[in-house]
């Protein structure tokens, strides 16, 4: 009986753990889509696919930036403000007759800089990445209001053909640009995560801070290279949402922050920092962007309902990963 | 040998802390392809003067020379960089990668930036080879036992070109044959030529191993001896720097006869298990009573205090308490029915190492009074007091906090704890793990004179010899089953609990 339990125990235990939450995203996406295919019959249309993509590359962007601040065990709160306020830079200078090329430098420098900032409060001063990056959070939402309260519109011809560029097949199905940007990051982020020393790293710190250090890794550089990331990839997420909008709004983008590390989370990240692909954030994104589209195909549902239903997944993704930290032991 | 230079010297290294001198000009000099030993009772220094010679801490005073040229490591990076590597007591890797990456992680084999894995893989593997550990590289480390662990980190020491290795208590929690293995790579690295810090508790591993030893006591250096000139009785003498009487008196002293196990027992668990934890065993502890439990690591000695004190659930059999039924769903339970439990790892569920002595000894009687009673300031005083003196608890500063004293140190303070809530039944799972000597001793004999005292106890050791010396009863314990239950009579040596932990139950009668 014991003997039994305990082979049992250990046959368990070969499986490989750390991609569990992955493999469950990966089939609960299926499903989601397989329910979508079974009751809408245009829901088959590969548009629908590119679509989602298309409608969350931006997302999906600020996604991989908070997957690599989660990895370390960290957290950050500011990106839907970081989005939003390069954004309104960007709309603000192209207003003012900026050249685009200057305009993309700045509103790229701003995410990282606030990034680093806040990396080297939280490593120096050895305060919680949630306070830290809550402050960074409202800084830049009020930075917003501060260039102008309300929306300003881009007319501005690279934006205007970013936005409008359509990269098709013969058959008439296409993504935008910002989905290729968006799958560029991914990829260089899944590299760097994998095949580099500061992705190793950051493996190591979520894994055991303490551990990291005495093995000589260097922790405090890490960490602030993590918010670094994390603020490039809000600016590239807040460029994407103003080709998107073709405008930049103060008030956009609030919660985002929320949205993303939500997604991450149900991509098979651990909260508590270690394990996660950026692949599983992919997959994550997805979820949530097929979610909001079966809602949107049924009509008659609210969209709140996506809240209600991400709120049941965070919950259960949460569980699972708890309960795989128990067996774990 | 001798006369040859030594590789490393540290001289009159001094360093203090807020409210405790750790270090008072020590010196210590390391030779190529020598075990040296570090020995020293808690709050001797060591791990200080270790963290020191890696650049953990700074000095307030003293030179550290490596090669005749002066050296001051500002970190462990650096310090092993220039080839002293450190494997400390608790185990300092990353249990969510793989072995192989935490064999190499910081310098991993790279091509244009990028880590070769397969390269790193098969210079893990050849690594493991040297060390005789045939595991997959590929596997998590968190996957593999503590032993192991250890070896993967002594593979990342060595791995680094070290000229000095510094192994810190490496053995505390490997096996007999784990640290045969241990000592067998440890001599092939010093016939290598590298210098070995070894620091450890156990006397008998010293004798086994190492060529030099140099002691510690509070912070001073006691001196510099060859192995084979100092007998281990004086090796102790240095150590703890009083008469032996104490030792010898426990040493003599065989343990009361049985306590009186007729009438109620206090604890009875009839066929009590927990799936993948233990198998269901039966147990009874009666009042005075000092049941020990013996096993290897692993055998679920553990499990067992757990199940008792409520900290996991048991899913099979029942326990009484003084007869009566009782489920006991949360130690909140255990302790209101006069249980009290000392965890083995005392870092991580024991001691709160910000608070102040007096706080971390108050707490466990505290929460049995409720948070909205406090105990009078007065009263905590006396009960501290009394304590720091009855455990000679050092320093004797019942507002330092817990953190800046020693391991052994931290011990007694939570024994302390337990003892100041009057508990019926005191569970000490390994209550002298990484402790020195005099400590020991006195634990131990805490444990007798609390037992004569009517509490009952369950002692739980990996030393035979202590549980030996302590237990009136004594349970076995093998791959996570009772097999054998002893009363500790005349016919029960460390011998035969071994032939049982060996053979199983299949040799001995008993009676459950």
């Amino acid at each position: 009986m014991t003997t039994l339990s305990l082979t049992a125990a250990r046959t368990w235990s070969r499986l490989p753990r750390r991609h569990v939450p992955v493999l469950a995203t990966g089939v609960l996406l299926l499903v989601l889509y397989g329910v979508g295919v079974s009751q809408y019959r245009a829901f088959s249309n590969v548009q629908v696919i590119f679509n989602v993509f298309i409608d969350n590359g931006f997302l999906l962007v600020v996604a991989v930036g908070m997957t690599f601040v989660i990895l370390t065990g960290g957290i950050d709160l500011s990106v839907g403000s970081v989005v939003a306020m390069t954004a309104m830079v960007s709309a603000f200078l192209l207003g003012r007759g900026a050249p685009a090329a200057l305009v993309l430098l700045v509103a790229l420098l701003i995410g990282p800089t606030l990034g680093f900032l806040m990396g080297c409060v939280i490593h120096f001063f050895d305060i919680q990445p949630f306070i830290v990056t809550l402050a960074g959070m409202f800084f830049a939402r009020g930075m917003c209001t501060f260039i102008s309260d309300s929306s300003i519109p881009i007319t501005d011809g690279f934006w205007t053909r970013m936005s409008q560029e359509r990269i098709g097949d013969p058959s008439g199905n296409f993504v935008s640009i910002s989905v290729l940007i968006a799958f560029v990051v991914v990829a260089v982020a899944a590299y760097v995560l994998a095949y580099t020393r500061l992705g190793r790293n950051v493996y190591a710190i979520g894994g055991n801070a303490q551990s990291a250090l005495l093995m000589g890794l260097p922790v405090g550089r890490t960490r602030i290279a993590v918010y670094t990331i994390s603020g490039f990839c809000a600016a590239i997420g807040g460029i994407l949402l103003s080709f998107y909008t073709l405008s930049g709004a103060p008030l956009i983008a609030v919660g985002m922050e929320l949205d993303v590390i939500a997604a991450v989370v149900i991509g098979g990240t651990v909260l508590t920092g270690g394990s996660g692909y950026v692949f599983g954030t992919v997959l994550g994104v997805l979820v949530l962007g097929v979610i909001q589209t079966l809602i949107t195909f049924d009509g008659s549902l609210n969209s709140w309902w996506t809240r209600i239903v991400i709120g049941g997944l965070l919950f259960a993704f949460i569980l699972l990963q708890r309960l795989i930290g128990i067996r774990y032991k | 040998m001798t006369g040859s230079q030594p590789v490393l010297t540290m001289t009159g290294i001094s360093r203090s802390f807020p409210g405790v001198r750790a270090l008072d000009t020590v010196d210590l000099r390391l030779f190529a392809g020598e075990v040296h030993a570090l020995m020293g009772e808690n709050g001797a220094g060591k791990s200080t003067l270790i963290k020191v010679l890696t650049g953990v801490y700074g000095v307030d005073s003293g030179t550290v020379t490596l090669d005749g040229a002066q050296v001051s490591f500002t970190g462990p990076m650096q310090a092993t960089s220039a080839g002293v590597s450190t494997v400390y007591q608790e185990v300092n890797l990353c249990t969510n990668l793989s072995v192989a990456e935490n064999i190499f992680i910081g310098r991993e084999p790279r091509r244009l930036g990028a880590v070769r894995w397969g390269e790193m893989r098969r210079r893990a593997r050849a690594l493991l080879a040297r060390l005789d550990l045939d595991i997959d590289v590929n596997a998590q480390l968190g996957s593999f036992s503590l032993a192991v662990q250890q070896l993967v980190a002594i593979a990342r020491a060595i791995d680094i070109e070290a000229r000095v290795l510094v192994l810190d208590e490496p053995t505390s929690s490997l096996d007999a044959g784990e640290v045969a293995q241990l000592f067998r790579v440890m001599r092939q690295l010093r016939d290598e030529g590298i210098a070995i810090l070894f620091v450890t508790h156990f006397l008998d591993q010293v004798y086994a191993v190492a060529d030099r030893i140099t002691v510690l006591r509070n912070g001073r250096l006691v001196g510099e001896y060859a192995t084979r000139e100092l007998p281990q009785l004086s090796l102790v003498e240095k150590m703890i720097g009083k008469e032996l009487r104490v030792l010898e008196r426990l040493d003599g002293q065989p343990r009361a006869e049985v306590a009186a196990t007729a009438g109620v027992p206090l604890l009875d668990a009839r066929e009590l298990g927990r799936r993948s934890a233990v198998a269901p065993f039966s147990l009874t502890i009666h009042e005075g009573e000092v049941v020990g439990l013996a096993g290897l690591l692993g055998s679920g000695r553990t499990e067992v205090a757990r199940l008792l004190f409520g900290a996991d659930r048991a899913d099979h059999g029942e326990l009484r308490v003084r007869g009566t039924p009782t489920a006991l769903r949360s130690p909140v339970t255990a302790i209101d029915r006069g249980v009290g439990f000392c965890s083995e790892n005392r870092r991580a569920e024991g001691i709160v190492p910000e608070l102040s002595v007096r706080e971390n000894m108050i707490l466990a009687l505290q929460a049995a009074r409720g948070w909205l009673r406090p105990i009078p300031r007065r009263r905590q005083d006396e009960l501290v007091e009394r304590y720091v003196q009855a455990l000679s608890i050092r320093p004797a500063d019942p507002d330092v906090p817990v953190a800046n004293l020693s391991g052994g140190n931290q011990q007694k303070v939570l024994l302390a704890r337990w003892l100041i809530t009057e508990p019926r039944l005191l569970i000490l799972d390994e209550p002298t793990r990484g402790i020195d000597i005099g400590a020991k001793t006195e634990i131990q004999r805490l444990v007798a004179q609390l037992s004569d005292g009517g509490m009952a106890v369950l002692f739980i050791s990996a030393e035979l010899e202590e549980v030996l010396r302590l237990s009136h009863k004594i349970a076995v314990l093998r791959d996570r089953e009772m097999v054998a239950q002893l009363t500790n009579d005349s016919s029960v040596d460390a011998d035969r609990i071994m032939r049982v932990i060996a053979a199983g139950a299949t040799f001995e009668g008993v009676p459950s």
